[in-house]
């Protein structure tokens, strides 16, 4: 069985508008992901952009709208998917081309929660302990790949790219408050404290439904919140 | 033409773990230092490891740096150099308590310890228990470790070129390395990127293999770098299949299965690998698990339809064991393999996994090379770390867990040692005009129309024929054809076109000069197989299956001009303990 593929380009060296190409490839899709059949259109249409690493579902690179949908190519089986299967650039963000967008404004709001652990203590001369129990609070959030699926499904995203967050980089600034060893919650909750930073969050949960490694950035954004109210009582 | 040129004390090519942690060491030294990476550094492969780091911590079980050097030689068969090989087992605690300070979320023990699991071919008291040495973050440590180094890095303001391709290195007559030019794939633009100092920490190349554990961008392109340069590739010939990928798709099960109380069985329910180790079984060395396997295949013992495939068993350790110390493992296998390991055996079968070869470099990250004057001298102002060079501390076999090892003790040796280079080398040496143009004209030489060849083919054949004829198993006939079949291929990409040659975000061209560097890789690893009459560690050779202390206890070293092959002894003396001298290896 032929799988079909109507794929997003743009060269922005042509000229011309952005359109929708179809192609019809002579391939099985049993037992195979999304990024198989792209690889085969790949080798066969060299001209199509598309970022790729790891196959596996670890590094983020495959990052599109598959069908309406964020995911992750490598990881989205190709038999369950409705043809002809239509990929899209992750919305709301410039369009580099083809299926290659522009990271970089949330590369910037990633960066902007200072993701590092931050402990002004002397460096003890083994590990910081820290209880199983502690550390099991950094499961669902250290896992993050930063595919970008979460904040580009986002609404408040599209609309204040610049001024919000967004679910990924909220995902990591709970993963830095919830860590027993880290010792900037204030600092990092007065930063977070911001009609936009944070609270453009609608909890509309777009970020939850779409996450491949199934993390729930909404849930992380609640606790921030939970963590400003309590600290403003 | 007006070449772009930006201007750092040093320059990192590649951003997994090894070239973040000694940018970091920079960085942190107040040094300008600018990393390249041809993909988002957090896309790098280092985020594929899964199992762990060894130390000996002894947070488990009583350990020992001593026990693990032993366990390293020993698993090395021999090759490994000695003093390389102390120098990390006895850093290894420090280094990784100093990642734990970063921030690495490490799994942890009841007393609030970073937690450690058994890997394979790691022992107490030289060879009589099993060790628990290995730290990990569930199995998913070398995302926990490149995350972690991505954040201190951006702490630290290291200068980030993401999605650069390096294309070569930039050197003066007098042999200094003065950088490197890439090209920005967005744009197409190339850049030259001027540094006193320059670390080639760009991974492993085991996509010359059809199927392999490895991202699609391990392409040895540092490698290729290198041997333009004129500098040699060393053991070449030792590529690690690990046992446990998923059959027919190649993506890594990690060892971690088998540490946690997982093992292989074969087509008659036999754990087979008490026939082969009867000691350590299951958590034999990789490259004798991996010749067990075949062996079984091959005689007859193989699962499924078509016998092609072992099953790794891990539903005895129950769902709560799984998701808490593999679940990486379980979601790889659902969805790869689409089983359940808590109810039903993986498929598995050996894969294409870590190349233990590569830039010969000394303790200290710095690239040697043969020189007139010396046997070796270091190539002033380069440095190697991690897959891509060759230190050596996992001679003819690496041990699990001693990778992500490897990547941070010698990405911080050599950044230290970079620090020194730079103070004692205060001032930039002109770059003269032509030491761009051999780079300029390897981007050059695909603007032009050549012939009707094409890219991916090339590819697909290389990948069959690395396969096929430099395997698990070895023979002499099999990999002289081979070594014509990858020389045609070579000839045939000479008359590859780029049928896209656009400017903006061209994957094809970046494809093309991956290929072009993965040939000289590839041809590299056969030659340097096929002149080897021995078979020790992952070097397996059916017409020569004895290790030959006498002829072949030396590490080879490939030079690209006419495939030249010479070699150099192994050190083994140690920094400060008494040698480890070969003896027969038995697990």
């Amino acid at each position: 069985m032929p799988v079909r593929l109507s794929v997003y380009r743009y060269d922005p060296e042509s000229g011309a508008d952005p359109r929708m190409q179809e192609y019809v490839l002579d391939m099985d899709p049993e037992g195979k992901m999304l990024l198989d059949a792209i690889l085969y259109l790949k080798d066969r249409d060299p001209t199509l952009a598309v970022r790729r690493s790891c196959r596996e579902g670890v590094c983020g690179s495959d990052a599109m709208n598959i069908n309406g949908r964020n995911g992750l190519a490598c990881i989205t089986p190709l038999a369950g998917l409705e043809q002809p299967i239509e990929l899209r650039p992750l919305p709301g963000l410039p369009v580099i081309r083809d299926l290659v967008v522009d990271l970089s404004p949330f590369y910037r709001q990633y960066r902007a929660v200072k993701p590092w652990l931050i402990n002004h203590d002397p460096e003890p001369e083994i590990e910081r302990l820290q209880t199983p129990e502690e550390r099991q609070a950094l499961d669902g959030l250290y896992e993050c790949i930063l595919c970008a699926c979460c904040s580009t499904a986002c609404p408040s995203f599209w609309w204040n790219p610049d001024r919000f967050l967004g679910p990924a980089a909220l995902l990591q600034a709970w993963r830095f408050l919830a860590d027993s060893r880290d010792q900037a919650a204030d600092e990092r909750l007065d930063e977070l404290n911001d009609p936009y930073r944070l609270f453009r969050c609608h909890s509309i949960m777009n970020c939850i439904d779409v996450c491949p490694k199934g993390l729930n950035p909404a849930l992380a954004i609640g606790r921030i919140k939970g963590l400003l109210v309590k600290r403003s009582v | 033409m007006n070449l772009r040129k930006r201007t750092f004390d040093a320059v990192v090519v590649g951003a997994g773990g090894g070239g973040l942690r000694a940018a970091l060491q920079l960085a942190v030294a107040d040094l300008k230092v600018a990393v390249v990476s041809k993909v988002f550094p957090t896309r790098s492969h280092t985020v594929a490891a899964q199992g762990g780091i060894n130390a000996a911590l002894g947070n488990v079980t009583p350990d020992n740096w001593y026990w693990h050097m032993y366990d390293t030689v020993k698993g090395s068969d021999y090759l490994g150099d000695q003093d390389a090989i102390e120098f990390m087992c006895r850093a290894a605690a420090q280094t990784v308590y100093e990642l734990e300070h970063y921030g690495l979320p490490f799994s942890r023990l009841d007393d609030g310890r970073i937690y450690q699991r058994p890997f394979g071919g790691q022992s107490t008291h030289l060879g009589q228990g099993q060790a628990t040495r290995t730290c990990a973050a569930a199995d998913r440590t070398g995302h926990a470790m490149l995350h972690t180094l991505y954040q201190q890095n951006i702490r630290a303001r290291t200068h980030f070129f993401d999605e650069f391709f390096a294309v070569d290195l930039i050197k003066d007559a007098e042999g200094y390395v003065l950088g490197v030019l890439a090209i920005e794939i967005e744009t197409g633009e190339p850049l030259l990127i001027e540094a006193r100092a320059t670390l080639l920490a760009t991974g492993g190349a085991a996509r010359i293999y059809r199927t392999s554990t490895n991202a699609l961008i391990n392409t040895g392109d540092g490698l290729a770098m290198a041997l333009r340069a004129g500098i040699p590739l060393q053991d070449m010939e030792f590529f690690q299949f690990h046992p446990t990928g998923i059959a027919g798709v190649g993506c890594l099960i990690s060892e971690a299965a088998r540490g946690e109380g997982g093992y292989l069985i074969n087509a008659r329910g036999e754990r087979f690998m008490e026939r082969y180790a009867p000691k350590a079984r299951d958590l034999a060395s990789r490259d004798v698990v991996s010749r067990a396997i075949v062996t079984e295949i091959r005689e007859g013992r193989g699962c499924g339809p078509k016998g092609d495939h072992v099953l790794l068993r891990l539903d005895h350790l129950g769902a709560e064991r799984i998701d808490s110390r593999l679940p990486g493992a379980r979601d790889l296998a659902r969805r790869f393999a689409h089983v359940d390991p808590v109810h039903q055996p993986i498929p598995v079968f050996p894969t294409a996994h870590y190349m233990m070869g590569g830039i010969p470099t000394n303790r200290f990250g710095q690239v040697v090379t043969p020189t007139a004057t010396g046997p070796e001298e270091p190539v002033p102002g380069l440095y190697a770390v991690g897959e891509c060079a060759c230190v050596s501390v996992h001679g003819a076999n690496r041990l699990g867990g001693n990778s992500l090892l490897d990547i941070v003790v010698f990405g911080r040796a050599a950044g230290s040692h970079m620090i020194e280079y730079l103070r004692e080398n205060p001032f930039p040496r002109p770059i003269p005009a032509s030491a761009t143009e051999p780079a300029l004209e390897r981007l050059a030489r695909w603007e032009r129309p050549a012939g009707d060849e094409r890219i991916p083919a090339i590819r697909d054949e290389m990948q069959r024929v690395m396969e096929d004829r430099c395997g698990v198993f070895r023979t002499g006939a099999e990999m002289q054809a081979g070594i014509a079949e990858i020389r045609s291929l070579r000839e045939r990409l000479a008359r590859a076109t780029l049928t896209d040659r656009s400017r903006i975000f061209n994957t094809a061209r970046i494809e093309a000069l991956e290929l072009e560097n993965m040939l000289e890789i590839a041809l590299a690893t056969i030659v340097s197989a096929a002149a080897r009459e021995e078979s020790r560690g992952a070097h397996s050779r059916v017409d020569f299956p004895a290790r030959d202390d006498d002829r072949w206890l030396r590490h080879s070293l490939y030079f690209l001009e006419g495939s030249r092959l010479d070699y150099k002894p192994v050190r083994l003396k140690p920094l400060t303990v008494e040698s480890f001298p070969p003896v027969p290896r038995s697990y």
